[in-house]
């Protein structure tokens, strides 16, 4: 007779908050049809700030639940606090965008809890079964939120295109996960690391490989970025503004806890593959997105630019690299979601516009909303002294302190060549001539840009609550 | 390590005996059999009249609807069947875990029920 204990379901608690929540307002909307649309996403909205404020005020002390296979510490509340507050800015940010379009529906919000739920699997996995389940639960959601417009060509496409690449990239991932098993004989990233110590050999990091593979997918690292700049541009852009900014993090947490946890003694084989992305990605972010004329499509290869400069932080492989990348996540979140908000509010009475061109003028029409975009696009460029110079900041210093020069010279040079189309946005807003006024913004998002936008400009005020939770958290992970 | 690898002998002979097997009856009709087709051998074949539509046809997109809302039923029994066979040893946990697991499922079948992804038309 085997005995079974009931596992603790204390450390699980932000994300059984979450999953509950999505199942109780499906049977609402079940019932009530949509109707019961603003109630849903009103109510997701308090139930992921519920879940980041529990997350937020847990105890630091490190621990672990469903025998080790899930892990709560100091890296995993803060990156489980960045993904709730993208999620809940993404579900606030979406309102006023689905009733302008008559696309309302209440499976938003739920699909959004339901990702999240599984971004917060993701962080805190620390086995490889756990890391595919919460993988899944996100990507899952994710492609049916991709064609939430299912009655429009480009949403739909959208869809179909993440899902067929996600499915490729999870099939890679599975392959590369079933080869560490084999080799090893354990699917717990302590046991995996405990096996790698001892020895190394080659079929173990042929699935190491393709484990980075499938997680630079999921990232948008260079070379596997090609779904990003059409599921941006062909996804509504509330699921854009979503899509840039929570999954990123909890993909990133994954890479540095899958990376750093079970392969800490084999750092040099898995660093050439982090450098050789973090430069294609830097690069291809920075020269694809010049000849971009559709902001979406701008903000697609803009992203995979940040993500090969967060990756130089986990190439350096140390905990000041982590530190770096924990900031750099922080911050890209703020900025990302800032920029969202400016492109949302770009609608006019025919309807959503967006061509960059149509920005023209902007400082005169709507000359704060402009003052906000402005600065977030400095941000964005690294300019000092906005948040985005001092997320740079930190990443290279880690890389400069790990001897990996080149690396942190390349992301030098690449930011200065980005720096070209972000400059060029301000200057169609502040020196062009005026095309037609915008419609005012609506509130929700005059809140987003107005916390982010903040945020952004006045971080180098105070960085030190930031910087040192970064620390912390990647202390956690060494 | 070796150990672990030769824990999976029995699944490599298994693949190589029903590779051999499925390759064995693939190609030996193509060396032995005695082959003289003419038209009415080369038709489909369809109940005993002759075929009318070709087999290529587009269905329609309810069949799929149907088809995936049936998997997700029949995997709940295929859980069920096993759950239900070693009950007595799983205790409070194991009745726990299946009864999250059914009420997850129905609310999933309330959704689809209420949604309309049930009625015909």
């Amino acid at each position: 007779m085997m005995h079974f204990t009931l596992p603790m379901f204390g450390p699980i608690l932000p994300e059984l908050l979450v999953l509950a929540g999505a199942l109780a307002l499906l049977l609402l909307g079940a019932m009530r049809g949509e109707k019961a649309v603003g109630i849903i996403d009103m109510a997701a909205v308090v139930i992921l700030l519920i879940a980041a404020v529990l997350v937020i005020f847990e105890p630091g002390t490190r621990t672990e639940a469903f025998s080790g296979s899930f892990v709560i510490d100091n890296f995993s509340r803060f990156m489980k606090g960045l993904v709730l507050i993208g999620s809940a800015s993404a579900v606030v940010m979406s309102i006023d965008f689905f009733r302008a379009k008559h696309i309302r529906r209440f499976e938003f919000g739920i699909l959004v809890l339901t990702s999240t739920a599984g971004m917060m699997v993701m962080v805190s996995a620390r086995d490889l079964v756990m890391l595919y389940l919460g993988l899944e639960l996100m990507s899952l959601s994710l492609y049916v939120i991709a064609s939430i417009d299912r009655d429009n060509l480009r949403s739909t496409e959208a869809g179909l295109k993440y899902f067929v690449l996600g499915a490729l990239s999870s099939g890679m991932l599975l392959y590369g996960a079933s080869l560490i098993y084999g080799f090893t004989g354990t699917v717990t990233f302590a046991g995996v690391a405990e096996a790698v110590k001892q020895s190394a050999p080659i079929g173990l990091i042929f699935g190491l490989v393709f484990l980075f593979t499938g997680l630079a997918f999921k990232v948008s690292a260079v070379p596997f970025h090609m779904w990003t700049p059409d599921v941006y541009e062909g996804a509504p852009t509330p699921v854009t503004a979503f899509f840039s900014a929570a999954p990123k993090v909890a993909a990133i947490a994954l890479f540095l806890r899958a990376a750093l946890d079970a392969f800490p003694t084999i750092v040099p084989q898995w660093q050439q593959i982090i450098i050789f992305i973090s430069i294609a990605s830097m690069i291809l972010g920075a020269f694809a997105a010049i000849g971009q004329r559709n902001i979406k499509r701008l903000m697609a290869y803009s992203s995979i630019g940040h993500v090969g400069y967060a990756l130089i932080g986990l190439a350096a492989g140390t905990a000041q690299g982590v530190q770096g990348v924990l900031v750099y996540m922080a911050i890209y979140v703020a900025m990302t979601l800032g920029t969202f908000a400016c492109i949302l509010a770009m609608r006019r009475k025919s309807g959503m516009v967006e061509e960059i061109d149509q920005l023209a003028g902007l400082a005169r029409t709507q000359p704060i909303v402009a003052m906000f975009f402005g600065a977030l696009l400095f941000s964005l460029a690294g300019i000092p002294p906005l948040a985005g110079f001092f997320a740079k900041f930190y990443v290279f210093l880690a890389a400069i302190d790990a001897k990996l020069y080149a690396l942190a010279v390349i992301g030098v040079v690449t930011s200065v060549v980005g720096a070209y189309y972000y400059l060029r946005i301000v200057k169609i807003m502040y020196m062009d001539e005026p095309a037609d006024a915008f419609l005012p913004m609506p509130n929700g998002l005059r809140v987003i840009l107005g916390v982010f936008g903040l945020f952004t400009i006045l971080f180098f005020v105070y960085p030190s609550p930031l910087v040192a939770a970064a620390e912390a958290a990647a202390k956690s992970l060494f | 390590m070796d150990a672990l690898l030769q824990d999976y002998l029995p699944v490599v002979i298994f693949i190589g005996v029903a590779l051999f097997i499925g390759l064995a009856l693939l190609i030996s009709p193509f060396l032995l059999a005695f082959s003289k087709p003419d038209p009415e051998k080369l038709s489909a074949y369809e109940c005993g009249f002759n075929a009318f539509d070709d087999a290529r046809m587009k269905f329609d997109v309810r069949f799929y609807l149907v088809a995936i809302l049936f998997i997700i039923f029949d995997l709940e029994v295929a859980f069920l069947f096993p759950w239900a066979i070693t009950f007595g040893e799983l205790g409070a946990l194991g009745f726990w875990s299946m009864m999250v697991f059914l009420a997850v499922l129905t609310i999933g079948f309330i959704y689809e029920w209420r949604k309309g992804a049930l009625d015909w038309d």
